[in-house]
């Protein structure tokens, strides 16, 4: 999986070390700032309340 | 190894990474987050206090109103009007109360349940909060005992109450919230402040309850 990645990016290899930076920083932007806030509610620790 | 195996290892140790990059969020990014919130919700409140409160308008052709010396407490959903201290929390811990404890509210600070009385009302005033995330404001609920110290600030007034009971409950045990807690329908006499969390930590199987009762009046110059 990583390795056809890396097989696909263009450059040599420190264009392709760049690029593979810019993919994880977007990774990580995409996880932090979408998909946790989203899938945080389903987690019971953070239920504080009491309610019927 | 065979191409196919590669490809579940992969997977399975990108998504180990993926799940320690939650944790890491829910336990320090959440925490940033609501200090910043934090931050702004004190600074707005401040400057709001340092406005001259809000007197009732009056309709024409109507008396005006008397000087009010103590204008009532009126809250805004989903934004800051009362700052909480417990001592037993360090010296330096205090949170901005918000109205609401809806998700986004309780991501802010402390949340004050719509409906129930406010900062010196009799009745019974309830806030929830966090326990782990979100500066999990309540992390420590456990450790308050009866006696201790819990001051509302609203505007440059302090409202004093002091820890009567800890228990804990069934999520669904909505009396401990009511103005007179488990008895439904009773006018309430006394002024109780009511703090409600998930327990145990990093679970919701029940609720940590910590209800606190004004002793005396409210220190403090007329706003």
């Amino acid at each position: 999986m990583y390795g056809f990645l890396w097989r696909h990016l263009l450059g040599n290899n420190w264009l392709r070390t760049a690029q593979c930076v810019v993919l994880l920083v977007g990774v990580v932007a995409l996880l932090l700032l979408v998909i946790f806030p989203a899938v945080e509610p389903l987690l019971p620790f953070n239920n504080v309340t009491v309610k019927k | 190894m065979s191409k196919a195996s590669q490809i579940v290892g992969e997977l399975l140790v990108t998504f180990g990474i993926i799940v320690f990059l939650f944790i890491f969020y829910e336990l320090k990014v959440t925490d940033w987050i609501a200090a910043g919130t934090q931050h702004r919700l004190s600074q707005t409140l401040e400057n709001q206090w340092q406005q001259p409160a809000a007197i009732p308008t009056t309709r024409p052709g109507k008396a005006a109103p008397k000087a009010v010396a103590d204008p009532p407490l009126s809250v805004v959903d989903h934004q800051g009007f009362a700052i909480l201290r417990i001592p037993r929390f360090g010296a330096g811990f205090s949170r901005v109360v918000v109205e609401g404890v809806n998700e986004g509210d309780l991501q802010e600070g402390p949340g004050h349940y719509p409906g129930t009385a406010l900062p010196g009302v009799i009745g019974n005033m309830v806030i929830s909060g966090h326990r782990t995330t979100y500066g999990h404001p309540f992390n420590q609920l456990d450790e308050l005992q009866n006696g201790d110290t819990i001051t509302l600030q609203v505007r440059s007034k302090t409202y004093t109450y002091r820890v009567i009971r800890k228990q804990v409950v069934d999520p669904s045990d909505v009396a401990v919230i009511l103005p007179v807690p488990g008895e439904a329908g009773v006018k309430p006499t006394t002024r109780l402040l009511t703090l409600t969390t998930c327990n145990p930590k990093y679970s919701a199987s029940t609720r940590l309850i910590v209800t606190a009762q004004m002793t005396t009046a409210p220190t403090g110059g007329a706003s």
